[in-house]
């Protein structure tokens, strides 16, 4: 996945200059061609091609240090005399290598099955250039092939309507336009005379972003217009409603937009990986320990010369006259590869299969299945699914996470009146519902307009399916009654508030191109849109500018009351701010309302003024900021709404969880103080017991530190009660900037916060602050819109909520969930699973590696340093790939320490595995240190067995140095299997096959390797060696008696923790057992069948294909 | 409105065992209720085991000599145990490393499954390089068997006799069955020339050897080549530095009184520290004495059993915290 970033750079040196220039069909000289049909080659999306798979993939494979180590160990294996035969670490290289590269084989595959679509359809390219600069003509329901400035359509206002479900999922329809110079050029030899230049940004990667220009050479005269994010079609959008559309391509393959969102979504490392890899350098420290003592062991033998040159082994002359540092060094490279096994080389591989195969769960679970919406959990990555179990923080997004993002208008407030609606009217505070019916007062009607006309709400219409194809969908509104019509908001509040503004009476029915219609209780009138002043999240505001059908220039704004009260001059404007506060005490989302009437030439300033930011090249955001700044000023306040914005289901419940479980609630907010904290107390965030402490609206960096010094003294003061914090955006950057150390103190201390009026960089920055706190604890930040992207990003694991504001928090998380309450089981259920599995696993490894390399290790001592391997090449191959490594991946799928009801309903039980608890470097060299002693027994159980020269066969016979081997190897293989059978808690039939399987499988494999005289075999060493093995008494006696000797402290060691120092999750064991004995009896056989086919499925289908036959 | 109802269930995840991962499954505690019986029975067992295992090898004899110096051609012996059945007669050596590397690969396995290609010297490939620095003769002859293992052979020989009222008579030694029987029968072969003298034209005996191979055994033709079994026994090598090998089998039994042990001493041990023993053990279905097994089983169950009354204590007086 990181490739990419290379591969763009040999594509086009980004960045020369800020813009880049396209002539429009590459009109440089004047020849006008066109090729029929052209298919793009758009396969860079993609890491690979089925050419490029295997080199470019081993070159990604070998990046990896592991990797590359074992590589470089075969190398050695291959160019001097070792031990062992290249084989034995080539082939599990060989193996891990394959494995992997089949993983990212098939995920590479999944993303080019999910874009064939787009790749695969053919082109009709108008007129040719060198791709960029192309007119290509895109057909209805077809997708964009390249990133297009669209010239015209076959409407003849030149507008197109696409959707840009498989970008961002957002399924409504939206408006694209056209240059009005271009959108006459219909067909294609008006657009063979068409010379027009298109000037825009470099490539990049934010799809919401596109600032360019076009400059249409009509008549000899150049006319310069703007171009926006409205005008570029997206690659991968689908053009609908539209006949045809011609469009001019400006980013093309890897260029376009869609290509550079494909880039590594997460470089996030989980705590597991990191841990892992610092016990991997402990372990290359042990490996290079043991092959220097032995390298040095060796010449200090030798430097007797009995033993260096005894007579039975003389060395051969160039032995004796080569170099002594040669020998040196190429002894030490000797040991090196004997012992490399300790380095676990199918440790990655196992945890990567463990990953992509484990998460699959998520997806799976019905618990965070949602029916409603009918969307299930999503993985984005798996490389993080253990630190689920690990989280520590929790920061949150208000809207559309704790809450359904589903707005209902409440109340108003007009001209210093509160109103509320009632039935569809709108009824003032003290009156009844009875009051005199009659004409509307003037600023009512006017607060009502500005309500249906300030937005970007868009209108579609259930068409019926026999529509005439390429008609326009908005000839027909007057011919539909207003049931037929819905809106589509990407605000839900300004959706709430056009839908009330409606049952009122004031209904806003078609916005085509420069006009707006609404009806006024039956009276239609039509106002032209002058100029939309776009809502962004600085100035927290937008703005419409209208003119009325009497003539005159009007313009509404509606934003934050931080953002409009400053500005307004004239109107109720201090009744308002108190009813603005009222209605945040209720809990209801505010907004404020106002307008300004404009005079001609106050018009004609603004109207230029609007022109020329945004058709600058240079810094057009800056510009805009400004003209709008000058704009939006002297208002009249017209008044402010209130907008109820429901609790999600169990939220309070999922945050009592939360902390139950350890772990300590954020909440993010951009809205008021007021509503945030009513919303934090209905939802259980804050509860009412606790002290709310108030950070808010400093100004200064003293006046900061100091209250934050009250704070503190008042948390020491008042330890025994909970705390609560609120903090707003301003508050908080003073207390980041200067007195971030004191901040953390008090933040630590309290067991709720709330920060308010965040922008979204402010909630990234949270986060980090957290993150890189001393105790670097773990954080998850789960949001629902663009706006917690930057923190979803920021935090180790980010949550998106797939709620109604668009896909991009989705997009851009690692786990998606459709409600906040399936968080709970993700953490306590899911986390714990995972992360109990994973740790286990990396311990284990290690551990058996430990086992079975130590052995070798010690029979140096009793060969004369002679780098003579103790178990046969085939063993030492087979050891890590067949006998031992599928009972670990089972476990690691499918353990389960305590049943997830308990899991749930215990959050406490959370607390036990927190902070790498099972990682810790204790429980590592608990581990290792097992790993050594088990190894010991195993060789000196067989060293005293048979070291002692007597026979252990009942013929008198004698066995020689590979039965020796076979018997401490075989030992290893059970006890080894054992030993994760002693850990195992959760016994599926799977586990019992693959534990009992492999101890068979090893018995098996040994009598079938003994048993044959193999052609291709140098030597023939391990010739019935096996059989005669077992077909000694002593030797199975001895079998059974070093098994158990190993294990047995082992159990003992369990019984005494579990009665002496029980952890919480071994009580919930026991009481589980002791209420209801959990054991399901289901036919095993349909079992097996249903996750097999389950499994298989899944891989052929990809994500969300299920066979219904089960 | 059909569609949109198929529409809906559409990602709905399968309710089975498996995604639910609700799979049936056996969830064994290891507390203190399970494993004290679970000790006291194998305690039990383990003991058993040992006492039997132990009694097993205390039947069994042993006697072994020590012969460090290099005059003692003749050995008195006093034998005073009368073992039931064979009697396996073993030579040992100590300090003698048949486990280092470089000397275990020094052998060409295709000369001793007796193929012919690999007895003649061919392009410096055969024999095995690895039989350096066995493989040629001054003459570029090759070494058949080539390799340091087969070159530095045990070649002591030894007589035994009674003393029957002063008079020596020879004990039968068995040379038969002392190899593994797929050893002799198909792991290595001669080459199938007859006389078997012929297959060893061209070549030279290993140096330290006095007799080639073909010639190895005088009396017995079928014992001679690359199966004959004393040389099997010493191809095979020993795990550890100190070890015996199986030398001939008295089949008729050792009777208590007096022998005489008649060495030829050819194998020069003194340069690295060696000595060689010469030992004497009757075998029963466990091999030979091994006292090691017997205790190891003694130990671990009573171990067992001790652990069992100490967790007894324990659980008594920590039983559960249950109502937590």
């Amino acid at each position: 996945m990181c490739v990419l970033h290379l591969m763009l750079q040999g594509f086009d040196p980004p960045h020369q200059s800020e813009t880049r220039t396209i002539y429009v069909a590459n009109r440089f000289p004047l020849h006008g061609h066109y090729i029929p049909t052209v298919t793009f080659s758009n396969g860079d999306v993609f890491q690979y091609t089925i050419w490029n798979f295997v080199p470019k993939n081993l070159f990604e494979q070998f990046r990896r240090i592991a990797n590359f180590y074992f590589l470089i160990i075969f190398l050695v294996q291959l160019m001097i005399d070792t031990p062992t035969s290249p084989v034995t670490s080539g082939l599990p290289l060989f193996f891990v290598i394959t494995v992997t590269s089949i993983k990212q084989g098939y995920e590479d595959w999944l993303r080019h099955k999910a874009d064939n679509e787009v790749n695969g359809a053919p082109v009709y390219v108008v007129r040719s250039g060198s791709l960029v600069g192309d007119i290509v003509r895109v057909a209805k329901d077809e997708t964009f092939p390249v990133d297009l400035v669209l010239l015209s359509s076959d409407r003849p206002d030149g507008t197109c309507h696409i959707t840009t479900a498989s970008l961002d999922g957002e399924t409504n329809l939206k408006t694209h336009y056209s240059v009005a110079e271009t959108s006459v050029c219909q067909s294609v030899s008006q657009l063979e005379s068409l010379q027009a230049v298109v000037e825009c940004q470099q490539p990049e990667a934010d799809l919401y972003r596109f600032v360019g220009r076009m400059t249409v050479t009509l008549l000899g005269e150049e006319i310069v217009r703007p171009l926006g994010p409205e005008n570029l079609l997206l690659r991968g959008a689908r053009l609908k409603n539209t006949k045809e559309i011609f469009g001019v391509a400006v980013y093309t393959g890897m260029e376009s937009k869609m290509a550079l969102n494909y880039k590594c979504k997460s470089q996030k490392r989980s705590a597991v990986e990191k841990s892992m890899n610092s016990f991997l350098i402990i372990y290359l420290c042990i490996l290079l320990f043991e092959a220097i003592l032995s390298t040095i062991l060796k010449y200090a033998w030798q430097s007797e010369e009995k033993w260096n040159e005894p007579f039975y082994n003389q060395k051969t002359e160039q032995e004796r006259n080569s170099s002594p540092i040669l020998k040196f060094i190429s002894d030490f490279l000797a040991f090196l590869v004997l012992y490399n096994f300790i380095i676990p080389i199918s440790l990655y591989v196992t945890v990567e299969m463990q990953k992509f195969l484990g998460s699959f769960f998520i997806g799976w679970d019905l618990d965070l299945y949602h029916e409603e919406s009918d969307q299930k959990a999503q993985v984005n990555t798996s490389d993080l699914n253990e630190e689920l179990g690990q989280v520590e923080y929790v920061f949150t997004d208000k809207t559309g996470t704790l809450t359904e993002n589903e707005m209902h208008f409440r109340e108003c407030s007009i001209n210093g009146t509160k109103y509320r609606e009632v039935n569809g009217k709108l009824v003032p505070e003290g009156l009844t519902d009875d009051s005199p019916d009659g004409s509307t007062p003037h600023m009512e009607l006017l607060f009502l307009k500005a309500v249906a006309l300030c937005h970007t709400v868009q209108i579609s219409y259930d068409q019926p399916d026999c529509m005439v194809p390429g008609s326009d969908p908005f000839s027909h509104v007057n011919g539909f009654s207003a049931n037929h019509m819905e809106y589509y908001a990407s605000s839900p509040d300004e959706k709430a508030l056009v839908e009330a503004a409606k049952r009122i009476g004031i209904t806003f029915i078609s916005s085509n191109g420069d006009t707006v219609e609404i009806k006024t209780f039956g009276k239609t009138e039509k106002f032209k849109l002058l100029h939309v002043l776009e809502f962004d999240p600085n100035r927290r505001r937008m703005s419409v500018i209208l003119q009325t059908p009497s003539g005159g220039q009007i313009m509404f704004t509606k934003g934050a009351e931080s953002a409009i009260l400053p500005f307004a001059t004239s109107g109720e404007m201090e009744k308002t701010r108190l009813h603005v506060d009222e209605f945040a005490l209720k809990g209801l989302r505010t907004l404020v309302v106002a307008c300004r009437h404009f005079s001609p030439e106050q018009y004609t300033e603004v109207d230029r003024r609007l022109n020329a930011a945004r058709t600058a090249l240079q810094q057009r955001e800056e510009k805009l900021q400004e003209a709008f700044n000058f704009i939006e000023r002297d208002l009249q306040l017209l008044g402010a709404t209130g907008v109820e914005d429901k609790l999600q289901d169990k939220v309070q419940e999922t945050i009592e969880a939360l902390r139950l479980a350890g772990i300590k609630v954020w909440v993010l907010t951009g809205d008021k103080h007021e509503t945030a904290v009513s919303v934090s107390l209905s939802c259980g965030h804050f509860h009412r017991t606790m002290n709310i402490l108030e950070l808010l609206q400093q100004r200064s960096d003293n006046e900061c530190a100091e209250q934050l010094r009250r704070l503190a003294r008042r948390i020491k003061e008042d330890h025994v009660i909970q705390h609560g914090l609120v903090v707003d955006g301003a508050s908080l950057s003073l207390a980041l900037r200067e007195h971030e150390k004191l901040f953390m103190e008090v933040c630590k201390n309290c067991s709720a916060v709330l920060c308010c009026r965040m922008a979204p960089l402010q909630k990234a920055k949270v986060v980090r602050l957290i993150k890189t706190s001393p105790e670097k604890p773990i954080t998850l930040a789960v949001g629902d819109g663009a706006n917690d992207v930057s923190m979803i990003q920021e935090a180790h694991v980010g949550i998106g909520i797939m709620g109604k504001e668009g896909r991009q928090a989705v997009r851009n998380s690692d786990y998606a969930i459709a409600r906040f309450k399936f968080l709970a089981k993700l953490l306590l259920v899911h986390g714990h699973f995972y992360y109990i599995r994973i740790a286990t696993l990396v311990q284990y490894f290690f551990y058996k590696n430990v086992c079975f390399i130590t052995p070798q290790f010690l029979y140096q001592f009793f060969c004369l340093f002679s780098q003579q391997t103790l178990y046969d090449s085939v063993y030492l191959t087979l050891y890590n790939i067949c006998f031992t490594s599928l009972p670990i991946l089972v476990y690691s799928l499918f353990e389960q320490l305590v049943h997830p009801h308990v899991l749930q309903s215990k959050p406490a039980l959370y607390r036990d595995i927190s902070r790498n608890s099972m990682l810790s470097f204790r429980t590592f060299l608990y581990w290792t240190l097992l790993g050594f002693c088990h190894a010991f027994v195993f060789f000196f159980g067989s060293y005293i067995l048979m070291g002692e020269d007597t026979t252990l066969m009942g013929n008198g016979q004698m066995f020689g140095n590979w039965t020796f081997g076979t018997l401490v190897f075989t030992v290893m293989v059970i006890t080894v299997t054992l030993k994760l059978a002693l850990e195992t808690h959760f016994w599926t039939w799977m586990n019992h096959f693959v534990t009992w399987g492999s101890i068979a499988f090893y018995f098996i494999f040994s009598l079938f390797y003994g048993g044959i005289i193999w052609p291709f075999l140098h030597t023939q060493d391990m010739y019935f060696v096996f059989v005669q093995l077992l077909s000694s008494g002593s030797a199975w006696f001895a079998i059974i008696i070093i098994i158990i000797t190993c294990l047995f402290p082992d159990v003992i060691k369990k019984v005494f923790y579990r009665h002496l120092q029980p952890t919480n999750t071994q009580k919930s064991q026991v009481q589980l057992t002791n209420t209801h004995p959990y054991v399901n009896q289901s036919c095993p056989q349909a079992v097996c069948k249903e996750c097999f086919w389950l499994f298989f499925c899944q891989l052929v289908e990809g994500k969300d294909y299920f066979l219904s036959i089960f | 409105m059909q569609k949109k109802e198929n529409q809906e269930v559409e990602n709905r995840p399968d309710n089975t065992a498996f995604t639910q991962q609700r799979l049936p499954a056996w969830q064994p505690i290891l507390s203190a209720g399970i494993v004290i019986p679970l000790f006291v029975l194998v305690g039990l067992a383990f003991i058993g085991i040992g006492v039997a295992l132990f009694v097993t090898s205390r039947n069994l004899h042993v006697l072994e000599v020590w012969k460090n110096n290099l005059l003692w051609l003749n050995m008195a012996l006093y034998v005073f145990f009368s073992p039931q059945g064979p009697v396996f007669f073993y030579y040992g050596l100590t300090n003698y490393f048949q486990n280092q590397r470089a000397y275990g690969v020094s052998k060409d396995y295709n000369q001793l499954s007796g193929d012919l290609d690999y007895f003649t010297f061919f392009f410096s490939i055969v024999p095995d390089s690895t039989c350096k620095p066995y493989r040629y003769d001054v003459n570029n002859k090759p070494i058949v068997p080539c390799g340091s293992l087969a070159n530095s052979m045990f070649n002591d020989t030894f007589n035994l006799y009674q003393m029957k009222n002063g008079v020596k008579e020879e004990v039968p030694l068995d040379g038969k069955g002392i190899s593994w029987w797929t050893d002799y029968n198909i792991k290595y072969r001669n080459p199938s020339v007859n006389p078997l003298r012929n297959a060893f034209n061209g070549t030279v005996k290993p140096l330290y050897w006095s007799k080639p191979a073909y010639e190895l055994d005088p009396t017995d033709t079928a014992n001679n080549g690359f199966i004959n079994q004393d040389f099997l026994v010493w191809m095979r090598r020993s795990a550890l530095p100190n070890f015996r090998k199986l030398y001939r089998r008295i089949t008729d039994g050792l009777p208590a009184g007096n022998y005489s042990l008649e060495i030829s001493y050819n194998y020069p041990v003194i340069a690295f520290d060696g000595k060689k023993k010469v030992a004497f053990s009757n075998v029963s279905w466990m091999g030979g004495k091994n006292e090691f097994l017997g205790i190891a089983y003694l130990v671990i169950g009573s171990l067992c059993l001790v652990m069992s009354v100490v967790m007894l204590i324990i659980y008594a007086k920590f039983k559960f915290p249950e109502e937590d």
